[in-house]
């Protein structure tokens, strides 16, 4: 058991090294890159609005008690923006992206696998990891930190319907106190985290795919253990994007 | 053609300059599993070859070692003057535009249009034309496949026979000199089965090419084969024309037949 733990991370980072190897060689799939990044963004974009506008909303309703048996409900915006932002809006989006994009890659690339069409990319005078995995990765690597701000934008404004469902805060109120508290700190540690989620969540994917057999049995193999392999991976990236920011006494 | 006869291939000069695809002592193991041991093999120009053996024998590893698609553990495939195994990616890639691969599953890229699949290899393999030239091109070959009007189809709205069509159509846009077909006819039903094994032979002789067909349908075998090899053991057991092995003797030859 703990020696095939070993041996599929030592083949994942074989996979990974292939793609710093591919990814900086002519000829490059642009049109394939872009047509990726307008799937991976734009198709995954309403679930992850949805998702951080509700978690906006629960975060703020949920913390508004606690603040006002302290008497410090003035605080529930300044609380619930760092709360959003540091953490919750990147990891829910990950989360959100790990499901949706990573399970696809794996299946997608899984079925192109077993019915050959990966060959047949082969035989077509194309070099299947650039065409698939490179683009797709970089893509992922791409869309999935602008769909996370896009999720901290939308969960600050189901944080502000939150904070006014049980008191009443003037817009200008809310938003001044949001961006009165955000500071550098709070904001591109998270970001910069978001790219390291998309590209684990690409690579995984593709891995998953790349390397699927036994038929379509293995297909669904390959998408479920993208899921599962990629959220993991989130949560150990968060865990040590913590630990440097701590370090950097960003926290 | 007994077998003694044709286990003597395997001393073929390799200077033969009609062939197009020469084997020599090619050996595949997967494993413990020796799959080719030590095959022998000639395509001459304009030539229809069966590859004929049992599930499993190795059939499909050859062609796909014949292409590049696998690493050969030991042995020489030379494909139009190129020494296959070793062949650079570039050197490798320009081989395989003259070279024409069918896939068993047909290999069509679900998310294209039959037109993108068909216009996929002219792109990759560099081959610069107008959009004119792109467009007369897919029709032609989607014409001589007999499917004009599906150009704007997706692969997932055609019939089995049909995906065969286009994966053939697909195979013919770069107009090779040779093409590889994997079990062109299984899965498909006799009618539709002897329609493509038809077509094959309709497309060699409209572009003169040379072909190696994969395959146990013996309904295929009989339309499309000039000569017939026998892959029994990993090796090319017996080779000859349908009629000489349907009369053969030989125990392992017969029951390919009975």
């Amino acid at each position: 058991m703990i020696k095939n733990i070993f041996i599929e991370v030592g083949l994942i980072a074989r996979f990974t090294g292939r793609f710093f190897r591919e990814a900086f060689k002519p000829r490059f799939e642009f049109s394939e890159f872009l047509r990726q990044c307008y799937y991976i963004g734009n198709k995954s974009l309403p679930l992850v609005a949805i998702t951080a506008f509700i978690m906006g909303l629960v975060i703020t309703i949920q913390s508004r008690p606690t603040l006002v048996e302290f008497g410090a409900q003035a605080w529930l915006p300044k609380m619930v923006s760092v709360s959003l932002v540091r953490e919750i809006a990147p990891v829910i989006t990950a989360l959100i992206c790990a499901g949706k994009i990573g399970s696809g890659i794996g299946a997608e690339l899984g079925s192109m696998k077993v019915t050959e069409q990966i060959d047949a990319m082969d035989v077509s005078g194309t070099n299947p990891y650039k065409f698939l995995v490179v683009t797709r990765v970089m893509s992922t690597t791409l869309m999935i930190p602008i769909l996370a701000i896009l999720a901290d934008a939308v969960s600050l404004y189901g944080g502000y319907l939150g904070a006014n469902i049980r008191g009443v805060v003037s817009w200008d109120l809310y938003w001044n106190q949001v961006f009165d508290t955000l500071v550098f700190g709070d904001v591109v540690p998270s970001i910069i985290k978001t790219f390291f989620f998309g590209f684990a969540i690409g690579i995984i994917g593709c891995y998953k795919g790349f390397n699927s057999n036994k038929g379509t049995e293995g297909v669904g193999q390959s998408a479920n253990s993208a899921v599962v392999v990629s959220s993991l991976l989130v949560f150990i990236i968060d865990l040590l994007a913590v630990q440097i920011t701590d370090i950097l006494n960003l926290n | 053609m007994n077998p003694e006869t044709a286990k003597s291939t395997t001393t073929i000069e390799t200077t033969d300059t009609s062939a197009v695809i020469q084997v020599r002592d090619l050996y595949k193991a997967f494993g413990e599993n020796k799959v080719l041991n030590g095959f022998n093999f000639d395509l001459k120009r304009g030539e229809n070859v069966v590859v004929l053996g049992k599930s499993g024998s190795g059939k499909s590893v050859l062609i796909k070692c014949i292409i590049g698609l696998m690493q050969v553990d030991k042995g020489m495939i030379n494909v139009l003057g190129n020494d296959v195994p070793k062949l650079n990616t570039t050197d490798l890639d320009k081989m395989r535009a003259k070279v024409g691969f069918l896939f068993q599953s047909n290999a069509l890229y679900d998310s294209m249009t039959v037109r993108e699949n068909l216009e996929f290899p002219l792109r990759r393999h560099w081959i610069k034309t107008s959009k004119e030239e792109v467009n007369d091109l897919v029709m032609e070959v989607l014409t001589n496949v007999g499917l004009p009007h599906t150009v704007d189809m997706m692969p997932s709205e055609l019939s089995g026979g049909m995906r065969k069509r286009i994966a053939l159509a697909r195979t013919l846009i770069l107009k090779p000199d040779i093409i590889l077909y994997d079990e062109p006819t299984t899965g498909l039903d006799p009618i539709t089965g002897k329609e493509i094994s038809n077509l094959m032979v309709d497309i060699q002789k409209k572009y003169n090419t040379s072909s190696v067909i994969i395959s146990h349908d013996l309904n295929c075998v009989k339309i499309v084969a000039n000569r017939v090899v026998m892959l029994i053991d990993g090796i090319c057991y017996a080779t000859g024309t349908y009629e000489e092995l349907e009369l053969s003797t030989d125990k392992k030859v017969k029951q390919f037949f009975e």
